[in-house]
């Protein structure tokens, strides 16, 4: 997988992690919005706290009538501030709360237009809380805008990538030769429904996609190091494509192999396909845990494990809707 | 056919489900003969153990004979009269090559549950929540068994009765490796806390092993009795005596050298307000269990000794003697019990006439009564200590 960078050095057995990738593979480049998100965050406090502390002042502050009720507002929408700071303080990637903050900024615009036009409101005050609020929410824009994009400016196209490692009690030449005959990969892929191979490094990959819908393509082996890797990729035309390595070494104890893969593909539909797809459960860390504890199984029992809970085997959809512990009728 | 099915908390049913088929190539169907009602299946009962499902077939203590056989299965056949051990072990993986079967790393489909509670995950259990598999179990006319060429044990011996090998599957074992852990020297004073069924084969094997004393702590003076009488026990009643105290005694201030908890997460406390303050907790799931016993068998035991826990548990405590493990250079010792390591040395135990399991039976009713066997049981009605069903 000629792009890709070599996966975590995950030694857990059965661990796995997942990244968006960034096809520059620079994480320097989100430096700017992640600075502009903590700077904003640390504003959020410094505004919350007398929000909530001191609404009154705060409310002739911004040229509002200070009621009853426009206290509570006021204290509400300081407790709205700081709710959402530490979820970007404490975050790498605090996207999700910037775009809660634009969401909150839409809030805060909304209610200073309504008290521009009430009775007893100072418009001058109330119009220059608002101009500060639209400042504010130009930055929030530019922040969440930042930290979410990782698209390569090039072709928009945003890469998912996941690592997952596994240790089995097969020798590394056993192992190898397994993944070596691609046709053995649906056997523990669950989303495969085949794989062909047609001649030495050429296979037909045929996958399950959602509603029903199937997604194929031809794939060759790029790398192949007998006993310690196996890189594919997909040809060019694919319509989801991706690429693969699996990386063999001999475990401590004698006999068994750790198994490292990674898995990169590009989502139909990009940022927006692999939210959605995360939202069906096909979360690719998940996948890729499942697939190889999947794998584990075949390799070392010959088959799947199933139960009453879980006929089909490990899968984390089935994992979350568990049919009840009694015998298949 | 007709099973025993969890309905929610303090419910069980025997309900008609659907027969058992064979899902996997190595996987037997046993027409269910003799099962038992096991402690664990009580904490099921109370609601404790997470991830159960209303209609999941309880029972992880059963034997019978076996019906059908999928088609890689070669080392049992139809018509042979097997025992079934309660953790399920595909025989193949490191842990199962290391003979830490109730650790093995494929029988668990639900791997992924167990690694969030545990970080980890163990075997797959029989009919026991669905964090542990979600397998159906044995309390049941039929039940499939997977990798039965790795778990169930023939019984050739047809002199032997179910109720002699029944226990096989489950308490005999676990309290057996609950002694061994110890490492018993010969004179050592092994303490057990819990006087059901395997705080009662703890304490027996802790004599077979060659202990020099055994002392059981408990409640309930006919199990205490039962100790007595069938490991040669000097018995505790924590309601009347200073258990701390007490063992001090006996060893002339040193403390047990192997202290074993056979009560687990439900513990009783002698002291109301101290029993109160961890049934709320629990109740309110700030922890998971009620460490009593837990607690005293660590702050009990001699300097450099052992701790052996056999009990279950599932999730959290709560004031757990941390100090006084590290300050007095305690070993912990514990884990599911490896049962298919086991059953093949203590059938041989039986057989010779070492130990008769049967004694710690007290009830014996139709798989049709399973509901009020639970409720006998928990509730310790008429001397119970242990329900066997006749399916």
């Amino acid at each position: 997988m000629g792009s890709a960078r070599p996966g975590n050095p995950t030694t857990s057995e059965g661990g796995a992690q997942a990244t968006t990738a960034d096809p520059r593979g620079s994480d320097g480049r989100r430096g700017g919005g992640e600075r502009l998100a903590k700077g904003l965050a640390w504003f959020s406090i410094g505004l919350g706290v007398p929000q909530v502390l001191a609404p009154g002042r705060m409310n002739r502050l911004i040229g509002v009538d200070d009621s009853r009720q426009n206290r509570a507002v006021m204290r509400a929408m300081g407790v709205r501030e700081l709710a959402g700071a530490p979820g970007i303080l404490d975050r790498p990637r605090p996207s999700g709360f910037l775009f809660a903050r634009v969401a909150g900024d839409a809030l805060d615009l909304a209610l200073l237009g309504a008290a521009l036009r009430a009775k007893g409101s100072a418009r001058a005050r109330v119009a220059a809380a608002a101009a500060a609020v639209a400042g504010v929410t130009v930055l929030d824009v530019i922040a969440s805008a930042k930290t979410s994009r990782s698209a390569d400016p090039t072709t928009g196209e945003r890469a998912v990538r996941a690592h997952g490692a596994i240790t089995v009690n097969r020798p590394p030449d056993e192992v190898y030769r397994f993944w070596r005959d691609v046709e053995n990969l649906p056997r523990f892929m669950a989303h495969l429904e085949s794989v062909h191979g047609q001649e030495d490094l050429r296979s037909h990959w045929v996958a399950r996609a959602p509603a029903g819908r199937t997604v194929e393509w031809d794939a060759e082996v790029v790398e192949d190091v007998p006993g310690e890797l196996i890189a594919w990729r997909s040809l060019d035309g694919a319509e989801v494509p991706n690429s693969g390595t699996v990386r063999l070494a001999p475990a401590p104890r004698g006999g068994a192999t750790e198994v490292r893969v990674d898995v990169e593909h590009q989502p139909p539909l990009g940022a927006v396909g692999a939210a959605a797809a995360r939202l069906f459960g096909e979360d690719p860390v998940q996948q890729i845990k499942d697939d190889l504890r999947r794998f584990k199984q075949v390799i070392e029992t010959g088959e799947v494990v199933r139960s009453d809970g879980s006929p089909d085997g490990t899968r984390t959809q089935r994992q979350l809707h568990q049919r009840h512990a009694q015998p298949l009728a | 056919m007709r099973a025993n099915c969890w309905m929610g908390v303090h419910r069980v049913e025997v309900r008609d489900v659907p027969d058992p088929k064979i899902l996997n190539d190595g996987d037997a169907i046993v027409r269910v003969t003799s099962t038992a009602i096991c402690g664990s299946d009580l904490h099921l009962f109370d609601g404790y153990i997470p991830t159960m499902e209303k209609g999941d077939v309880l029972g992880h203590e059963f034997m019978g004979e076996v019906v059908e056989v999928g088609k890689g299965v070669t080392r049992v056949e139809v018509g042979d009269r097997v025992v079934v051990p309660f953790p399920i072990a595909c025989g193949s993986c490191l842990a199962c090559h290391r003979e830490l079967y109730s650790l093995c790393e494929n029988s668990n489909p639900n791997a992924g549950m167990a690694e969030k509670a545990w970080g980890s995950s163990a075997a797959g259990i029989f009919g026991y929540s669905h964090m542990a598999g979600g397998y159906a179990g044995g309390q049941a006319e039929y039940v499939r068994v997977p990798f039965a060429d790795v778990g169930p044990i023939v019984i050739e011996d047809d002199s032997l009765s179910d109720e002699q090998v029944l226990f096989l599957s489950d308490i005999f074992p676990t309290g057996y490796m609950g002694a061994e852990l110890c490492d018993i020297q010969p004179a050592d004073t092994v303490a057990v806390w819990g006087a059901g069924p395997v705080g009662q084969f703890a304490a027996a094997s802790a004599a077979l092993l060659g202990a020099g004393q055994v002392v059981v702590i408990d409640r309930f003076p006919y199990r205490l009795r039962t100790a007595a009488e069938h490991a040669g026990a000097q018995t505790l009643n924590y309601e009347e005596v200073d258990v701390r105290e007490a063992l001090r005694e006996l060893t002339a201030g040193r403390g047990p050298d192997a202290c074993i908890d056979a009560v687990g997460m439900e513990a009783h406390h002698g002291s109301g307000p101290i029993h109160a303050y961890d049934k709320v907790k629990q109740g309110l799931r700030m922890e998971t269990e009620r460490p009593h016993a837990l607690r005293q068998a660590i702050t009990s035991c001699r300097n450099g000794g052992t701790v052996s826990i056999m009990g279950v548990y599932g999730g959290m405590v709560d004031k757990f003697p941390l100090g006084s493990l590290m300050n007095r250079s305690l070993t912990i010792k514990t884990g599911q019990c490896h049962v298919q390591r086991y059953m093949r040395p203590l059938l041989q135990r039986i057989q010779s006439g070492e130990i008769d399991p049967t004694f710690v039976i007290t009830h014996r009713m139709p798989l049709s009564e399973a509901a009020q066997g639970y409720d006998i049981f928990r509730h310790k009605q008429d001397d119970c200590m242990k329900v066997v069903l006749n399916a």
